[in-house]
């Protein structure tokens, strides 16, 4: 009966996953009470994101499918120079996203979380060429530095607009 | 010579010895398995769907926000706007500084610039709630915080 018991025990410690939350971590700026620095529009090394009360996504003034946003980001990240519209090197690139009061919270998690991707994406990449290792895998804090320095997450969240404010 | 006569058989009882060694091992595998739900929660929470978050090891620096419309057996008192809930009680945005000073008198010292203020939050919700939230942390000095999502499946 003992080991039936134990074998149900083991069983079961095997099987059972226990819940373990995951989550975007974010850091916040710290509080000022001066107002934040207006955003250079034109400047080439900012990507305006911005999303409406509709849900509606915005890139530059385009609008553009959440699908399509990863892609442009890492292309407007990783330009280097090349495009005289886009970024110079990703240690100046501005990802700029702003919404309004009234989008979901839901498109706000896709859009964050695919701009998120983009840079995760060019983490990984920029890791295996290096090292022949994902970024999440390394393990060496010099390495994962490096990695980080190379593609600083540099994400600027403004206040949001109040058009939607009314609704729902 | 023998009897054909079958005398009626008592089916063996079965042994009962070890029943509670078996009792004990459930118990103790319940015990440590089970995550214990400290808190009833009164708002929707149908989160949304991401692929990028990290996983949140170190539960004792997590501080739990709770947002969404309060739900269906507690409408008729609160109303269906999207509410915030702090431990049990459900709060105000202003409430959140003091909140968050409770939770770092919790912790142990060397923690307490760590705090985690994790945000579990209704899909249908609108950002400015999120918004005036952040504002608070922000005031109140807890910068670290964390959108806590379900896994989305790849479709492709």
């Amino acid at each position: 009966m003992a080991d039936i018991a134990f074998l149900l025990l083991i069983f079961f410690l095997v099987t059972t996953e226990i819940a373990i939350d995951e989550g975007i971590n974010v850091v916040l700026p710290p509080w000022t009470n001066e107002p934040p620095p207006p955003i250079e529009t034109n400047n080439r090394n900012t990507l305006i994101v911005n999303l409406n009360a509709r849900d509606q996504l915005q890139v530059e003034e385009e609008l553009t499918d959440v699908r399509m946003l990863r892609d442009l980001t890492k292309q407007f990240i990783n330009n280097n120079g090349v495009d005289p519209h886009q970024s110079d090197n990703p240690q100046v690139a501005v990802v700029s996203f702003k919404g309004d009061r009234g989008t979901s919270y839901d498109m706000y998690i896709q859009v964050y979380n695919e701009l998120r991707g983009a840079y995760n994406d060019l983490r990984d990449e920029a890791a295996k060429r290096k090292f022949g290792k994902e970024f999440t895998e390394l393990t060496d804090t010099t390495k994962i530095n490096e990695i980080k320095d190379m593609y600083p997450i540099r994400i600027s969240e403004a206040e949001p607009s109040e058009f939607g404010a009314g609704t729902k | 010579m023998p009897s054909f006569v079958k005398k009626p058989r008592q089916a063996p009882g079965i042994n009962t010895a070890s029943l509670p060694d078996i009792v004990f091992i459930l118990l103790f595998f319940f015990m440590v398995a089970t995550r214990m739900r400290e808190t009833d929660i009164k708002v929707k929470q149908v989160l949304p769907q991401a692929t990028e978050m990290e996983k949140l090891e170190k539960k004792d620096l997590l501080s739990y926000i709770y947002i969404g419309a309060p739900e269906k057996r507690y409408q008729k008192e609160l109303g269906t706007a999207p509410r915030l809930q702090l431990n049990d009680q459900l709060a105000d945005v202003e409430d959140i500084a003091v909140f968050v000073e409770a939770e770092k008198e919790k912790m142990p010292d060397e923690n307490r610039a760590k705090i985690i203020m994790a945000l579990k939050v209704d899909k249908e919700v609108n950002v400015g709630i999120i918004s005036d939230v952040k504002t608070e942390l922000r005031k109140a000095n807890a910068l670290k915080l964390t959108y806590i999502t379900n896994k989305r499946m790849e479709e492709n």
